[in-house]
């Protein structure tokens, strides 16, 4: 016992020597990560005004002021952080959706054992490694009102937007083919968080549009990468039964791949959620939220207050609502495809139950 | 094998030993070059945000030619992001000594406490008032203006002539500015583009007897009748077609929409001269002044440059000196031969127009132009306008204007 307590077991010291392993990683971590975090939650509740250090004498503690300025005092503030989540919201219902569909369609093309498949996984890969700086300004050539889209859409007699200037949102553009042209009263004179119930049903401009494209195009190669993975995970034996039971292709796709691949969508669904509510550098680059504000995004408006409007205080309690708000989307996606799988099992079960009473009879 | 060994270690501890005295050799040296330039002077240190290499390399020449004279050493950080930058600095409490400040920004700055006041620049009196005004908040000079640009009336010359218009056609009134745009809107050209920006649009406000605060600073009056009017005056050349906003043409600046030749006239400051000569030099223009409001009121805004000095500089001295001698006639004049800004001092108002004559109504707009109100956070307002300004030709100029007044307001009673 007692020489058990002076000279620990040859394992003794691997805690230790763990601890000392992962030094590199939490400090790090602390460091670029922790502290930041910490320091940012500080000043989001605080009149730091950005003279000298947040914790120096200059700051001082306001309660949640920053965070009531933004959700309940009309103004500019509030009018933009609206604005900003109405644009962002639209952004991230239509890029996550159809990057989603877009790369596991993507996926399914290149898991077959075609001609050239390198090629085309190097091919749909590239926008993912290209850095999204240099892809905005290719974009913004593309679709410059009489840059190489417009052309091509003359050629076929279309007369193209002028994309990036345009702040008509797509719903409104829609509607207006219908003859509707004025907002009902009802619809302009009501507002939440400073935007008319009509701008909120406007859909993404045309310019936020371009930025979606742009989003389906950079992110659905990173996807596709994985759901090639996952595709490749599923023994080729239980596609190989449902051929012999005389399952069609998209039956098969339907009832076995999607089902087999469900984690993975989750986990491309958050990676999705958070990375387009994130959307910064297309913005800052591109359009620094012209036209109208119709690209403005929580971000990008989170560093305007800070660095521009020199209110910390404000830019900071943004990005913690950003942040509420991406852990809330993500709960529910958690919830959502949980759900499913526990309904699911029962179903199965029950399905079992079902044979098996049959089997007895 | 064991011999080796040991002199393996030997030799791999002599090397380490070798390596340790050369790392002292060398910080010892870097220590003594390093006082040896502090018994010198002290290092100024000045963030620019520049509109080209002319201008990088004339700041360079003039901070080079001080350094020279005084022995003290100021060293020019181009920056890609002012104000990001600025902000980082002033966070760090490590800011820039001095730095380009525009008049936008200088109340915000100014009222968080990280800028010296200037009152005490040896030239403060050589600066036009209205610029010192521009950069006073408080009743403290917060820069020292270095040079300024005022907006007018840019023509192209072939477009005039082929719609047979003549010196005498230049337009005085709104009336003739309208008739003009819309005798030059032909041939697949519009009469009249600009930016939608209430630095280009906003000189209609002013010439209709208009302004974005009241007298005293303290009233918003940006829904006024005055400016309403000014806003239908622009939206009816817009709607006759005989004027078009950047937006409307694609074009991210007058000045593109100009050398593009979308249109014929375009509102813009001196610094599309650049443009005109690198970008589209086959084009032929000339400048003219704005014309005036229905009750003759000349009105043009003013976009205004200076130097700030940080609150936190441990060199207030020296950073003083350095920006004194760089707002100074001389230099102010070879930085408009370099690239053509016009300078902050009256003094050099003759030679800058024996040297750009063709400029003189940028000069002359210097009278009676306006700088923007020195407001906190008023620069995020007036960001508000431009984005508002965008939708002009789908909106009424009310709804616009009413909601810049209740966001100028509140601005104003926080102020």
């Amino acid at each position: 016992m007692l020489k058990r307590f002076r000279e620990p077991g040859i394992r003794g010291h691997e805690a230790a020597a763990g601890w000392l392993f992962l030094l590199p990683v939490i400090v790090i971590l602390g460091v670029f990560l922790i502290l930041p975090i910490l320091m940012a939650a500080w000043v989001s509740i605080s009149d730091w005004n950005g003279n000298g250090s947040p914790l120096g004498a200059h700051a001082h503690y306001v309660g949640l002021a920053n965070y009531r300025h933004l959700l309940t005092e009309p103004g500019l503030d509030q009018n933009n952080f609206g604005t900003s989540l109405r644009n962002n919201l639209y952004y991230v219902i239509f890029v996550v959706p159809i990057q989603t569909v877009v790369a596991l369609f993507l996926a399914v093309l290149v898991n077959r054992r075609v001609k050239f498949v390198g090629f085309f996984r190097t091919a749909f890969y590239f926008p993912s490694v290209t850095s999204s700086v240099a892809i905005t300004v290719l974009f913004l050539f593309l679709f410059d009102p009489t840059g190489a889209i417009n052309k091509l859409l003359s050629f076929v007699g279309l007369n193209g937007p002028a994309w990036f200037y345009d702040p008509d949102g797509l719903f409104h553009i829609i509607i207006k083919h219908f003859g509707v042209h004025n907002p009902p009263s009802g619809l302009a004179n009501h507002f939440f968080l400073g935007v008319s119930y009509w701008d909120w049903l406007a859909g993404p401009s045309v310019a936020m549009s371009v930025f979606i494209v742009m989003a389906v195009f950079t992110t659905s190669g990173t996807f596709m990468l994985l759901f090639l993975a996952a595709l490749q995970n599923i023994d080729d034996s239980i596609n190989e039964a449902a051929e012999l039971d005389g399952a069609s292709e998209w039956r098969k796709f339907r009832h076995i791949t999607v089902p087999m691949i469900r984690p993975t969508i989750f986990t491309i669904v958050t990676l999705g959620l958070i990375g387009t509510w994130q959307i910064f550098d297309q913005i800052y680059v591109g359009t620094k939220g012209s036209p109208l504000n119709t690209t403005l995004t929580p971000a990008f408006l989170s560093f305007n207050a800070s660095f521009n409007s020199n209110e910390w205080g404000v830019g900071a309690a943004l990005a913690f609502i950003l942040f509420a708000i991406i852990v809330f989307f993500t709960i529910i996606t958690r919830i959502v495809t949980r759900d499913r799988d526990t309904v699911r099992k029962r179903r199965f079960r029950g399905a079992l139950a079902f044979v098996g009473i049959r089997g007895d009879r | 094998m064991n011999a080796q060994r040991t002199t393996h270690g030997v030799r791999w501890q002599l090397a380490l030993a070798a390596v340790a005295v050369a790392a002292l050799a060398l910080t010892a040296g870097v220590a003594l070059a390093g006082q040896q330039t502090h018994k010198a002077g002290v290092t100024v240190t000045a963030l620019i945000g520049s509109s080209g290499p002319a201008e990088t390399y004339a700041v360079n020449n003039a901070a080079r030619a001080w350094s020279k004279q005084t022995g003290n050493t100021a060293k020019v950080i181009v920056a890609s992001d002012l104000g990001q930058q600025l902000a980082q600095g002033f966070a760090s409490g490590n800011p820039a000594d001095i730095f380009y400040l525009g008049n936008d920004q200088v109340a915000t700055y100014a009222k968080s406490g990280v800028l010296a006041p200037l009152d005490n620049l040896k030239n403060v009196n050589s600066f036009y008032p209205s610029l010192k005004a521009a950069y006073t908040y408080k009743g403290h000079l917060y820069a020292a203006p270095k040079d300024f640009s005022t907006l007018a009336l840019v023509i192209n010359t072939a477009s005039w002539n082929g719609a047979k218009l003549k010196n005498a056609d230049l337009p005085k009134t709104w009336k003739q500015l309208a008739s003009v745009a819309k005798k030059l809107t032909r041939n697949g050209q519009v009469g009249l583009c600009t930016n939608p920006e209430f630095h280009r649009l906003g000189v209609f406000m002013l010439q209709n007897g208009g302004w974005l605060v009241s007298k005293n600073g303290k009233t918003a009056t940006v829904n006024s009748k005055a400016n309403i009017a000014a806003f239908n005056f622009v939206k009816s050349m817009i709607k006759n077609g005989s004027m078009k906003l950047t937006n409307q043409i694609g074009a991210g600046w007058g000045g593109e929409g100009f050398g593009k030749k979308e249109c014929a006239m375009t509102i813009e400051g001196n610094w599309i001269s650049g443009a005109m000569q690198h970008d589209y030099p086959t084009v032929g223009w000339r400048v003219a002044e704005l014309p005036a409001g229905p009750s003759g009121i000349k009105g043009t805004l003013q976009y205004d440059g200076g130097w700030g000095l940080a609150a936190a500089s441990k060199n207030k001295a020296e950073a003083m000196a350095l920006i004194t001698y760089l707002t100074q006639t001389k230099v102010q004049m070879g930085n408009a031969k370099a690239f053509g800004v016009m300078p902050s001092v009256k003094a050099d108002r003759k030679p800058w127009s024996t040297l750009y004559p063709k400029f003189a109504p940028f000069l002359a707009g210097a009278d009676y132009s306006k700088s923007i109100p020195t407001v906190p956070n008023i620069a995020t307002v007036l960001g508000d306008f431009n984005q508002q300004l965008q939708g002009l030709p789908n909106t009424d100029p009310k709804t616009i204007l009413n909601r810049i007044q209740s966001e100028l307001q509140s601005v104003l009673n926080q102020a």
